[in-house]
């Protein structure tokens, strides 16, 4: 079953650090949490028929740690982190670790907006590479990074 | 659990080079057309040997090309160097589609499935 909605979540780098992913649900946001943080229903949908999700492991408590890994046919893949805040239904923030990169821990911030049935999902991926550039201290200031690709996008296409 | 996409980092690869937001906005301000380097300095509060210098590590990589007009110095942006960022993007990008589509397919059965139950009830 395919919605309206299909393919619309979009990707933004706002900063130097940061990724951000944003996704609109017609579904209240105590469910979308629920789909997020629930073993058996985050199975049903993180991994694909073709690469699973073989661990899912979610100890939802602050301090609490999560791992999932997915098979597919090149191997597997793992990523874990811990729970550090946890504001259900609206809000979730856990460090995250690609286990192919372990040096590279990310702060995830899972933010889930509910207005008129439907629920806004924002995830917010804080890098903590790149930390001590300018643009960090001045992210405010700085125009962010999809409008730069957005600009020289459009320079892409008039140069094809 | 957002999937890192691996890629190998290098000193001289453009993703480095535009991960230092000074060298974005001088991209921002050369992507509006081919500029001599005063009027890049002229759009950014900082310094001309600053502006140089970022302007010598987005040459190196090839994000920026230079060309001599008489006795000035014109700098562009090479957009093709960019491509593999714009890619890469475009790529995490259609990943989490197909993941937050699948939890939308996904949360409109619970939701089926909820009413379904209430209705028994």
């Amino acid at each position: 079953m395919t919605t309206s909605r299909s393919g619309s979540a979009t990707v933004t780098l706002p900063s130097d650090r940061e990724i951000v992913i944003t996704r609109v649900f017609d579904a209240p946001a105590r469910l979308v949490f629920e789909a997020w943080t629930t073993p058996e229903h985050v199975r049903r949908w993180w991994g694909t028929e073709a690469a699973p999700l073989v661990v899912c492991d979610i100890d939802l408590r602050v301090g609490g740690s999560w791992r999932y890994v997915m098979r597919d046919g090149g191997g597997e893949q793992g990523w874990h982190g811990t729970y550090r805040e946890i504001g259900a239904p609206h809000r979730l923030v856990s460090t995250e670790v690609y286990e192919g990169f372990p040096d590279a821990e990310a702060l995830d911030t899972l933010t889930l907006v509910e207005e008129g049935g439907k629920t806004t999902l924002t995830v917010n991926v804080l890098h903590a590479t790149h930390e001590n550039r300018d643009g960090h201290l001045n992210s405010g200031m700085e125009e962010g990074m999809q409008k730069t690709l957005d600009r020289l996008e459009e320079l892409l296409r008039s140069l094809a | 659990m957002i999937g890192a996409v691996a890629r190998a980092a290098t000193t001289a690869d453009v993703f480095n080079a535009v991960a230092e937001a000074r060298r974005r906005q001088i991209l921002d301000v050369l992507a509006s057309g081919e500029k001599q380097v005063t009027a890049v300095v002229e759009a950014l509060p900082i310094s001309q040997p600053q502006v140089s210098k970022h302007l010598r590590v987005l040459s190196e990589v090839g994000l920026v090309e230079a060309r001599s007009d008489g006795r000035q110095r014109l700098y562009r942006v090479n957009g093709r160097r960019l491509k593999p960022i714009h890619d890469w993007v475009s790529n995490y990008e259609r990943h989490w589609n197909e993941r937050l589509d699948r939890l939308d397919t996904y949360l409109h059965e619970l939701q089926h499935e909820e009413k379904h139950d209430d209705d028994k009830s």
